[in-house]
């Protein structure tokens, strides 16, 4: 560790434009790392895990901070928006409260002021509190490098512990959620060995919507809803109960069907032991999170 | 290493300072601007010892370079009193701890002001759960955080 408190050396850049930052990467490679709200990042190189020479700002750049919605294209965070921008925007609370829900769930009111949900998804920690909202929400993650923009859909961007599918010249700019289902609820819980805001044990996403709808990489269900259900901390990466979400489309909901649910999630869990609690608390804990978000998701879909 | 020429307004005073890159707006309060309120807990963002405001938002000023503060205002524990015609006028939210004896060894108490000077703010009336909820990221190993919550709750009942 470090003679006195601080961090280790390094020239911070502050980019002027996209391509700047790009050209920072493609010319110091492995030495430069993107700079958002730094909550992982200098804790990793505090740790002596990532040891960049050159750090560069790219919060400030169009559009890194800003959230937009309308009702045909949906919503549109910045990579560079905090968590705390992402859970008091009104829109976000309005129609995708669940990721209000889960931006919410970070750490301490401190730490959601610098952390962002562009780090929180690029870190791709499996525990990512931001990410299993990012799969049942349908979020795609807009990317940019030299040969211009693309979109890479949550659902085949984490590949592993800290890997995803950007490659090393590349930044995140922005992630896309289409407009949800008209009528869609959700509830993200979170497991933690204490309430100081620590790394999650399990996390769960559900979103659960009614007359399951077809969507674009859904056919309808035949029990008149639709469920979403994501995975945290209990598998390489953030993942989506696809078995569970059958036994919900098929079935009419109620505990039967939630308990049926909630051991087909159990089962897509694959946990590893750690600090946090062992893998066989984990399933346990997939289960009993996943029951209870979806009572709370039904109990709201019969109000509504 | 690189050093940047910054303009930092900190309680009310314009700052002009050179700070090299890797330097933390912590270590830059405390070092060169000898503001020693702000302390240094756990320099992971974890234990909110070194918690300030910056334009009004409290943040971990461990986990912020100074060179990202440029530009910005910054309140930290030795702003919140008054000074008037010499006399120290502690805040109603610092008199209030003083008075449920919310300190101990004190070494918590800066970011717990903060933070909590920072939830008044923006919610003048916070129930139990609401003072609690914004200090999570305020940790005490002294007090048991009892005091604390009563000390927010007199000030916020005073206002």
């Amino acid at each position: 560790m470090f003679a006195r408190p601080g961090l280790p050396s390094f020239d911070y850049v502050r980019a002027a434009t996209p391509d700047e930052a790009i050209d920072l990467l493609e010319k110091h490679g492995e030495a430069a790392r993107l700079l958002m709200g730094g909550t992982d990042l200098f804790v990793r190189m505090r740790e002596g895990d990532i040891r960049p020479h050159i750090v560069v700002d790219v919060k400030h750049l169009p559009g890194m901070r800003t959230v937009t919605y309308n009702e045909r294209e949906g919503l549109t965070v910045g990579a560079a928006v905090t968590m705390n921008q992402v859970a008091s925007h009104p829109d976000v609370q309005a129609r995708y409260p669940l990721l209000a829900q889960a931006a919410a769930s970070v750490a301490s009111y401190q730490l959601r002021n610098r952390a962002t949900v562009g780090g929180n998804l690029c870190n791709a920690s499996p525990c990512a509190n931001t990410a299993p909202a990012a799969l049942v929400l349908s979020g795609r993650m807009v990317l940019y490098a030299a040969d211009g923009e693309r979109e890479v859909p949550a659902s085949e961007f984490f590949l592993g512990p800290g890997e995803t599918k950007m490659r090393a010249i590349e930044m995140m700019t922005a992630i896309r959620f289409p407009v949800p289902p008209p009528g869609a609820v959700g509830r993200y819980l979170q497991l933690g060995r204490n309430k100081s805001g620590d790394l999650s044990i399990v996390g769960v996403a559900i979103l659960g919507f009614p007359d399951g709808r077809a969507s674009s990489s859904r056919p309808a269900t035949d029990s008149g809803y639709g469920f979403r259900i994501g995975l945290a901390s209990v598998a390489p990466v953030p993942l989506e109960a696809l078995e569970a979400e059958d036994v919900l489309a098929h079935n009419p909901p109620g505990e039967e069907t939630f308990a049926l649910a909630a051991a087909k999630a159990m089962e897509a869990a694959t946990p590893i032991d750690d600090v946090r609690g062992s893998s066989a608390y984990r399933k346990a804990m997939v289960r009993n999170l996943t029951l209870r978000g979806l009572r709370h998701v039904w109990k709201q879909l019969r109000n509504t | 290493m690189a050093t940047h020429s910054i303009t930092v307004t900190v309680n009310g005073s314009q700052e002009h300072l050179n700070v090299p890159s890797n330097m933390t707006l912590l270590q830059m309060l405390r070092e060169k601007l000898a503001l020693t309120g702000t302390k240094n807990g756990c320099e992971a963002g974890e234990c909110g010892a070194c918690t300030v405001l910056v334009d009004g938002d409290p943040v971990n000023s461990c986990m912020m370079l100074a060179v990202e503060a440029d530009g910005c205002e910054v309140t930290t524990v030795e702003g919140l009193a008054h000074y008037h015609e010499g006399e120290v006028r502690l805040s109603p939210l610092q008199q209030a701890f003083v008075e449920h004896n919310a300190v101990q060894c004190g070494f918590c108490t800066p970011g717990m002001l903060i933070s909590a000077h920072a939830l008044l703010q923006r919610n003048a009336h916070p129930t139990e759960e609401e003072i609690r909820e914004a200090l999570v990221g305020n940790l005490c190993r002294c007090t048991g955080y009892l005091r604390i919550v009563r000390a927010v709750q007199e000030a916020a009942a005073d206002t």
